[in-house]
């Protein structure tokens, strides 16, 4: 049945009418989506490109390979390795906790690490790759590289990473780099972007720290496409970072190796150095530590144990360190008296073991007295009487300045992170430092290297060496940076007369090579290597008035810490003096039983260039010598393979 | 009773009706599909089979289907309006029970070789039985409370059943397109401007319940409410959509960053890429030009419908082809509106473009149902 025309008529009109009126509503909101159009694209089609490209380009910076450090004959000492590591970007990764199940299944993760990475991925914005392990095998960065369809969001990866292949030989002179903390931003005020790297690492100590701007290098620049997740898309450009200028000691390799070796066990500090240019040939303070704990971030663990550590490990004594210097002080003494005209060289006094000063008396270690004997006696046996007499003529004032003249008590200036002043003590200093006035028997004390009398073996090898070569000498540690020399000009004579320092040497000649010299045990056999120098002991500890009644009580019965330091410093060869060195072995007891051994050592090793030969020492020692060379601890030479290292990265 | 008062013989009989298709509005239809296989082509990187070739495939099938739709009269299809209403209504009820959760909504039903979603079909049906009903019911009743209370349950089962899916997009499209068929069809004003007000006390009853037990709408709608109204709050977080899609947009300029160029969308910085906001990417990569054109299309495209729709002697053509009309200009203009940021992001394909099946076959359907219209309109 159809409907009336009427009707349709008046559906046809009333639909066409509300259907233009939708038309309408159609034409007006496609106005005003073709004016948002036009309002995004046109007008504001700039703001949006800028924002578009901000989504897209990323500025990422590159780390410069840190720079170099070689020993004087181009060991390797500090270098850069190859850091495989993996990292997980937890966006990528979906299930984060069945990803690292399945890395753990390819890699060999321990429950610590990934207990680490777990909580740093939960720590992170969730677009920022995490390390998740570091310092993995070729073997183990391929297996994940083959497995990367399995392990979603993890990247394998590779970064440079400062390694120490001489290990802890060269904890205190190079030092450890160690991770950016929030603690070194601020107490450096360090802005360099590089800084902000993620693992980046800074010098922390020693040469490391001290030569950080010259080390660090600058960081590169690449300019890559990344997708909203963060991930790389392509490089677009980019800007090589500045690797670090590379470095030159001047010590050497072996030798530094070598007293490391002859000092392990004992608590105690060495210094062996040029006497004609002062280059530092080794700095050694025992025991040492493995910097490369430090590179990763040390375990609380292993960090509490060096710190516990009676002996002080982090310490560097050989700089750091200040003993009385005992009688490796009495060549000053003497010099000091000679140039003030005091004394006749050929002058003799008689020790009869004691000499009273006011109402005190002052022993010689010797208790029966050495008898009458010259300047030249006096050192080679060490009366300390001679010494007493000698100092109350000259007085403390000349002694001093004389100290400081040869580098005792000042300070010398190398990029080492711990450099002691020392002591030359004068009467104002006394005054303004103790409140006392100076009386003689500091003076007397001083004679002797006790009392107020502070040096490092720093201090005490650079006196040695000024005694030998009568220069200047300034202690180097850098040879050079980037091939260009650092070394000082070479030093002036310190203008003694000639006269009395041969009568200071043949006193140091007798003390290794008089039958009566203190260290004449150490002495060595063949002319051209033939040593020269001084013992000291140094007591810690007051002798009190019952010791002094019941005789002095043997060392060994004191418990370690109250022992005496046991001193030595000489020089070789004593015809054309080039290496000079101080050992002070921390409460070692006697000088000459227990110090000046260990420096025959060092002096020959320093000669020869090698391992010192039997025949060398005298022939009742040989057994003995050789039997300590086999059981030394020196490392194969050369130490690492030069393919470990890397010079920059690619 | 019918509305139908012209002479069956003066429409086109068998293969001839071929020749009587609105050949304009198919070659639109195509232009537009088109513009989509280019741009799926784009965001897949330049992988024709990941989205592109589906979507042809589907176009292809939905082509067919509109071909087959156009060539049976126009009264079969009022016949049969709401038994397909009452499929799509069961085929609603199914997913309700049975259907498989996808993107966090349970919304479509594995066909095996497509998924359907049953409420895109409605969106259709619906407007098929508003139509037949409008033409069943006298012209003086229309405006009677008890008969625009049955249009309203009409369109009031549907909508429920997709807003618990849940799916505000469609719910939404569901609601306005019925509307716009009873108001078409005529019903008073009075009606209409009621319902604005309701809409109103609706939206602010909405925002009270916020946070209390009575809350209305899901914490995520809540959510994308608030990054609508401003999206720059949260911009890494629920804002980060609209954010980026502008920066999309805007950053094609006048004549776009050139195809396969985008930035944005190559480098996901674009949520839902191939679908909800692909008109982003075609916006960044063809500028001003290439969107404003596509508008052009999709206006072109209405205006062809209302002349149909306008040539109409039949009352259920008229109203079905306008209620079509307006289901489509709701889906692109949503759509846009909503990358735009005019509108919050509610789940809206752009018609013909964004990648999915059930609305590419249900909307070429739609018209083959228009083209239906077209053949057998009275002359």
């Amino acid at each position: 049945m159809k409907r009336s025309q009427r009707e349709t008529e008046d559906s046809a009109r009333q639909i066409g009418r509300r259907s233009l009126v939708l038309g309408g509503l159609f034409a007006g909101t496609g106005a005003v989506l073709a004016g948002r159009m036009r309002y995004l694209q046109v007008e504001r089609a700039d703001d949006f490109r800028l924002l578009a490209e901000e989504n897209r380009i990323n500025i990422r910076l590159l780390p410069p390979a840190r720079g170099l450090i070689f020993d004087r004959g181009g060991v390797l000492v500090a270098g850069n390795e190859q850091n495989y590591r993996v990292t997980l970007v937890r966006e990528d990764a979906g299930d984060v906790d069945e990803v690292l199940a399945e890395l753990a299944r390819i890699v060999n993760l321990d429950l610590v690490t990934l207990d680490r990475a777990r909580q740093e991925i939960a720590r992170r914005p969730p677009f920022v790759p995490v390390t998740v392990a570091d310092r993995l095998s070729w073997a183990e960065i391929s297996a994940v590289a083959v497995n990367a369809p399995a392990l979603p969001g993890v990247t394998p990866d590779v970064g440079l990473s400062r390694i120490y292949p001489m290990g802890g030989d060269f904890a205190h002179v190079v030092g450890y780099v160690g991770p950016v903390s929030d603690y070194y931003l601020e107490q450096t005020g360090d802005t360099d972007p590089v800084l902000q790297i993620p693992d980046f690492q800074v010098g922390r100590n020693n040469i490391e720290a001290r030569l950080e701007p010259t080390l660090r290098g600058s960081a590169g620049t690449t300019r890559v496409e990344v997708n909203a997740g963060g991930r790389i898309m392509r490089e677009l450009d980019r800007d090589p970072a500045d690797p670090g200028s590379d470095v030159q000691l001047t010590v050497d390799a072996g030798l530094q190796n070598y007293v490391e070796a002859r000092l392990s066990g004992e608590s105690a500090g060495s210094v062996v150095i040029d006497c004609q240019s002062g280059e530092i040939l080794a700095l050694a303070s025992a025991p040492t530590f493995n910097p490369n704990l430090f590179v990763r971030g040390i375990s609380t663990g292993a960090w509490n144990g060096l710190n516990a550590d009676p002996y002080r490990p982090l310490a560097n004594k050989a700089t750091q360190g200040l003993y009385p210097p005992g009688s490796t002080y009495k060549m000053v003494v003497a010099l000091a008296a000679l140039e003030a005209g005091v004394i006749r060289p050929d002058e003799t006094f008689n020790c009869p073991g004691h000499l009273e000063v006011g109402n005190r008396r002052f022993h010689c270690w010797r208790r029966g007295g050495h008898g009458r004997m010259d300047m030249v006696q006096a050192i080679g046996q060490s009366c300390d009487v001679f010494f007493y007499e000698l100092a109350q003529r000259v007085g403390i004032e000349a002694i001093s300045a004389m100290a400081r003249r040869l580098g005792c008590g000042v300070r010398h200036e190398l990029p080492l992170s711990g450099i002691a002043e020392g002591l030359a003590p004068t009467m104002d200093w006394k005054m303004q430092n103790r409140g006392a006035s100076w009386v003689v028997g500091d003076t007397i004390n001083a004679s002797i290297g006790q009392g107020f009398v502070l040096s490092s073996p720093l201090h005490l090898a650079v006196m040695t060496a000024r005694l030998a070569s009568g220069r200047a000498i300034q202690p180097a540690i850098i040879r050079s940076i980037d091939g260009i020399s650092q070394l000082p000009e070479p030093a002036p004579e310190l203008g003694f007369d000639p006269a009395f320092l041969t009568h200071i040497h043949q006193g140091m000649w007798n003390v290794n090579n008089d039958r009566r010299g203190t260290a004449y045990g150490s002495r060595v056999e063949v002319a051209e290597y033939k040593i020269a120098g001084k013992t000291g002991t140094s007591q810690v500890r007051n002798i009190s008035t019952a010791e002094r009644a019941s005789g002095v009580v043997s060392n060994n019965d004191l418990p370690w810490d109250r022992r005496d330091h046991a001193l030595y410093v000489g020089y070789a060869p004593f015809d054309n003096p080039r290496y000079a060195c101080a050992v002070i072995v921390e409460h070692g007891g006697g000088g000459s039983a227990v110090a000046a051994p260990i420096a025959r050592d060092i002096l020959l090793r320093a000669q020869v260039g090698d391992i010192p030969p039997p025949e060398l020492y005298p022939s009742s020692q040989r057994h003995d010598i050789e039997r300590m060379h086999r059981e030394l601890p020196i490392l194969p030479s050369p130490p690492v393979p030069a393919g470990r290292t890397v010079r920059s990265q690619a | 009773m019918s509305f139908l008062e012209y002479n069956v013989k003066f429409t086109p009989t068998g293969w001839r009706k071929v020749f009587y298709l609105n050949w304009a509005l198919i070659l639109l239809l195509t232009a537009v599909a088109s513009m989509g296989f280019l741009m799926l082509y784009s965001v897949s990187g330049g992988e024709l089979s990941r989205w592109a070739e589906p979507q042809m495939k589907r176009f292809a099938l939905g082509f067919v289907a509109m071909l087959v739709v156009a060539l049976v009269p126009i009264w079969f299809w009022r016949n049969m309006s709401a038994l397909a209403f009452g499929l799509s209504l069961l085929l609603l009820l199914y997913v309700e029970f049975f259907g498989s959760i996808g993107m966090g909504a349970q919304r479509w039903i594995d066909l095996g070789f497509m998924r359907l979603q049953p409420s895109e079909l409605t969106k259709i049906t619906l407007v098929m039985i508003l139509a037949a009903y409008y033409d069943w019911l006298d012209l003086s009743k229309k405006s009677r409370p008890l008969y625009v209370l049955i249009p309203l349950l009409i369109i009031a089962v549907p909508t429920y059943l997709t807003l618990r899916q849940p799916d505000l997009g469609t719910a939404l499209l569901l609601l306005m397109g019925g509307g716009a068929v009873m108001f078409v069809a005529g019903v008073h004003w009075a009606y209409f401007a009621g319902v604005i007000g309701a809409g109103v006390g609706a939206v602010s009853a909405v925002f009270t319940s916020r946070g209390t037990t009575w809350q209305l709408l899901e914490d995520y709608q809540y959510r994308r409410i608030d990054t609508f109204l401003d999206p720059s709050n949260d911009p890494l977080g629920a804002g980060y959509h609209i954010t980026q899609s502008q920066i999309a947009l805007g950053s094609g300029g006048w004549t776009g960053r050139g195809f396969m160029e985008g930035t944005q969308s190559r480098l996901n910085f674009l949520p839902e890429k191939h679908t909800d906001f692909i008109f982003t990417t075609l916006a960044e990569e063809f500028g001003f030009v290439g969107a404003a054109s596509l508008l052009a299309l999709y206006i072109l495209i209405l205006v062809f419908c209302i002349a149909t729709a306008l040539q109409q002697r039949d009352r259920y053509a008229s109203l079905l082809v306008m209620g079509i009309a307006v289901t489509f200009f709701l889906y692109f203009a949503i759509n846009m509106a909503m990358v735009m940021g005019l509108a919050p992001v509610v789940g809206v394909p752009l018609p013909l473009v964004s990648y999915g099946g059930s609305a590419m076959l249900v909307l070429l359907t739609a018209f083959g149902l228009v083209q239906s219209a077209h053949i057998h309109r009275p002359r």
